[in-house]
């Protein structure tokens, strides 16, 4: 039987070791994982990232990109960018009051006298104002590409953080080999794609990664950050990314905090009804 | 279940309900319910369960109360409640958590009722009521995920309906009228919040059921011996209350863990993105708990065939406790098919794995292999018909031929004979249980 049971597997091995040529397939360079404040049950926000990240979201990011989830008062929320105890409702928060006003957009309404459009300042109750008023006034100024709304982009994707900051990172100059790529797109090596149809070298050797409608958005210091922290376009990536991340998961700072203490809780419980169960039982034979 | 009851109203008061609506006896013959004093972890499963379902319908009352059951507005309104609504986040994540923890407990209860042979004669009733609530819950927790409105809500929505259109000639008709309108879209999502709001309650009403059936026969209990003297059991309260109770607590912590540290880890990223007709997921695939399904469904080419293999997998289920022709109750006592209950499980496992797995993904990545079929011989294709292929023999080949076959190991007398006795002068089955704890 054993014997048998080795020349099956040997036979498999012989079968299974014939090579086969590489199909075609969606390829994008392994993500980096980058270290992150807000990592592991215990990580929180760097309230100074934030600021950086929605720095950069505001200077470039938001020129494409809506954020339709985030309201001007969550940025003064508990964990936002600019928290501050002094002032536990964000709406007192001067910060917040400050950046609604000075956003680059109004806010469209319906006048109700007249019923013709009108236009105001935003204040810290109104969304951050999109770039377009809908999908297709953004997809008719982005070369037919519709720049997906930010709110939940790192929830929304494999990696997060991560994969946001490979993304920013990613731009390289198209390869030599590739010949007849699609007008107004942009090599990436971090962009899931299959560059194979494009490719005219060893067809092992198919470039990883694909065409990304998104022009190469940061340039080392496009934006400069007031605490004085470097701004590489690798900075500003990583900045943008948890601001991003804190974008889709505002509630995380809180919801490790009670975490934790909801274990230590738990822990006391479990262990007193252990020892009730022990007590309880101690005169049963079982 | 009534001779076991020493109750006397002692007040005038409690006499007056007693004759009129004995509750309070009821309850006392809940608590005094006389229960195998053997039962060892595995059975504090039940009340765990007990304790997920009224855990998901408390939070999703109050999701409810949140939500907009359209198109337009159900994924909006999930981002109100993650955001504006207080402790939103909270109710949510243990809503959705809660879900994937409810299936983890009910599939440890299903192994467990199979191992010790708890639907044998006299618990049909009770496992075919236990079958349906598993069933029940299965639905619910599908009408459940559609509702968020995201990419995988949507597209999985079109997969599983799709199920019903592959029935011949009536298919077609059965899911327009399932989803409400020619393809999965608004009165789809407005029927299945519906019907997500009913099934919970339908569940509950099964449960009771379940309790009532399994009060009849009694507990079920590791060595899988009837109960037949009072000094095998001991009263429900506070024996058991406690051991449950501390059970529960050990799970609240898993599912603790889960909820708050990483409460987006058995979801899907894709269901963040709002539901898009025109636009297929590059994978579609189901919660885990549904993958081994998945996974036999897709192993068959023929959609018709992979539906009624679907469909049998599920029935299989009901039928177990006629397919098993052994007498003897615990596989404590069966060797031969312990063995064979291992490779079940195992069977479980690979097939949830090949689900979240596209049929042409290799097993070994980068190996070359050659085609038997349609499909490579190192595709999950192959190791899902493998797997699915074990699945209907266990249950359609091994139990009814293996309790003929097999030489089961002495059983003892009763179940005081192998916790009373020492294990050297116990039957030789008996000491062989090192799981027996408790």
């Amino acid at each position: 039987m054993r014997k048998l049971l080795a020349q099956a597997v040997v036979a498999l091995g012989l079968v299974l070791g014939l090579a086969a040529p590489a199909a075609a397939a969606t390829t994008s360079a392994p993500l980096q994982h980058q270290q992150w404040s807000f990592s592991g049950p215990f990580g929180m926000y760097d309230q100074g990232q934030l600021q950086r990240g929605f720095k950069v979201y505001t200077e470039v990011c938001s020129q494409c990109h809506a954020i339709q989830y985030i309201h001007f008062h969550n940025l003064g929320d508990p964990g936002g960018p600019f928290w501050s105890p002094k002032y536990p409702n964000t709406n007192d928060n001067p910060y917040v009051k400050a950046i609604a006003a000075n956003w680059p957009r109004q806010v469209t309404e319906i006048n109700a006298d007249t019923g013709d459009p009108s236009h105001r300042k935003p204040t810290s109750a109104d969304v951050l104002v999109a770039p377009f008023p809908n999908d297709a006034a953004s997809r008719a100024s982005n070369g037919g590409a519709l720049p997906p709304d930010m709110s939940l982009l790192a929830a929304a994707r494999e990696g997060g953080p991560d994969y946001i900051y490979a993304i920013a990172t990613g731009f390289r100059p198209t390869p030599a080999g590739i010949k007849n790529a699609p007008p107004g797109k942009y090599y990436n090596i971090a962009f899931p794609g299959d560059l194979s149809s494009y490719w005219t070298g060893d067809p092992n050797a198919v470039p990883t990664g694909g065409f990304i409608s998104m022009p190469p958005p940061l340039t080392d210091c496009k934006v400069t950050f007031d605490d004085g922290k470097p701004c590489k376009v690798a900075d500003e990536a990583r900045d943008v990314a948890a601001f991003l991340q804190w974008a889709s998961d505002p509630k995380m700072d809180q919801r490790k905090q009670i975490g934790t203490a909801v274990m230590i809780y738990l822990g006391i419980f479990s262990l007193l009804l252990y020892f009730s169960y022990r007590s309880i039982w101690r005169d049963v034979e079982h | 279940m009534s001779e076991h009851s020493h109750y006397e109203p002692q007040t005038a008061i409690e006499r007056w309900l007693d004759a009129r609506l004995p509750i309070v006896r009821f309850s006392k013959e809940l608590l005094d319910f006389p229960t195998p004093k053997n039962l060892n972890y595995w059975w504090t499963f039940g009340g765990i369960l007990a304790f997920c379902l009224g855990v998901q319908i408390v939070t999703g009352i109050v999701l409810a109360m949140h939500y907009d059951p359209s198109a337009a507005g159900a994924f909006d309104s999930v981002q109100h409640i993650m955001r504006d609504v207080n402790y939103g986040w909270l109710i949510r994540y243990i809503h959705s958590n809660g879900a994937s923890m409810f299936f983890v407990a009910v599939y440890i209860h299903i192994f467990r009722g199979i191992y010790y042979g708890s639907y044998k004669a006299p618990r049909e009733l009770l496992w075919l009521i236990g079958a349906a609530i598993y069933l029940t819950m299965m639905a619910t927790a599908f009408f459940g995920y559609v509702l968020p409105w995201g990419q995988m809500s949507f597209w999985g929505a079109k997969v599983i309906t799709s199920i019903f259109g592959a029935i011949p000639v009536i298919g077609p008709a059965i899911m327009t009228w399932l989803v409400g309108s020619f393809t999965v879209d608004a009165p789809t999502l407005n029927r299945f919040f519906s019907l997500h709001y009913l099934l919970p309650f339908v569940i509950a009403g099964l449960v009771a059921l379940h309790i009532w059936a399994l009060h009849v026969p009694g507990n079920n209990n590791p060595t899988g011996v009837n109960v037949k003297s009072k000094s095998d059991t001991v009263a429900f309260h506070p024996y058991y209350t406690v051991k449950d109770g501390f059970a529960v607590s050990l799970f609240v912590i898993m599912f603790a863990i889960f909820v708050f540290f990483m409460p987006e880890a058995l979801g899907h990223v894709d269901n963040n993105i709002p539901a898009n007709p025109l636009a297929t997921p590059a994978h579609i695939v189901p919660e885990w708990y549904l993958l081994p399904y998945y996974a036999i469904l897709r192993a068959i080419p023929d959609k018709l065939s992979g539906v009624i293999a679907l469909a049998v997998a599920i029935g299989c289920l009901f039928a177990l406790p006629w397919l098993d022709r052994s007498r003897v109750r615990s596989m404590r006592y069966r060797p031969q098919a312990r063995i064979y209950f291992a490779f079940f499980v195992v069977a479980c496992l690979i097939l949830g794995y090949c689900g979240a797995h596209e049929p042409d993904d290799q097993i070994i990545p980068g190996l070359a292999a050659f085609n038997i079929g349609d499909s490579s011989i190192n595709s999950m294709a192959w190791l899902s018909r493998i797997a699915g292929l074990y699945y209907f023999a266990w249950f359609l080949l091994i139990n009814p031929f293996l309790g003929l076959r097999e030489t089961p190991l002495p059983v003892p007398d009763s179940i005081s004979t192998p916790v009373l006795s020492h294990p050297a002068a116990a039957p030789a089955g008996a000491a062989a249980a090192p799981e027996k704890k408790g």
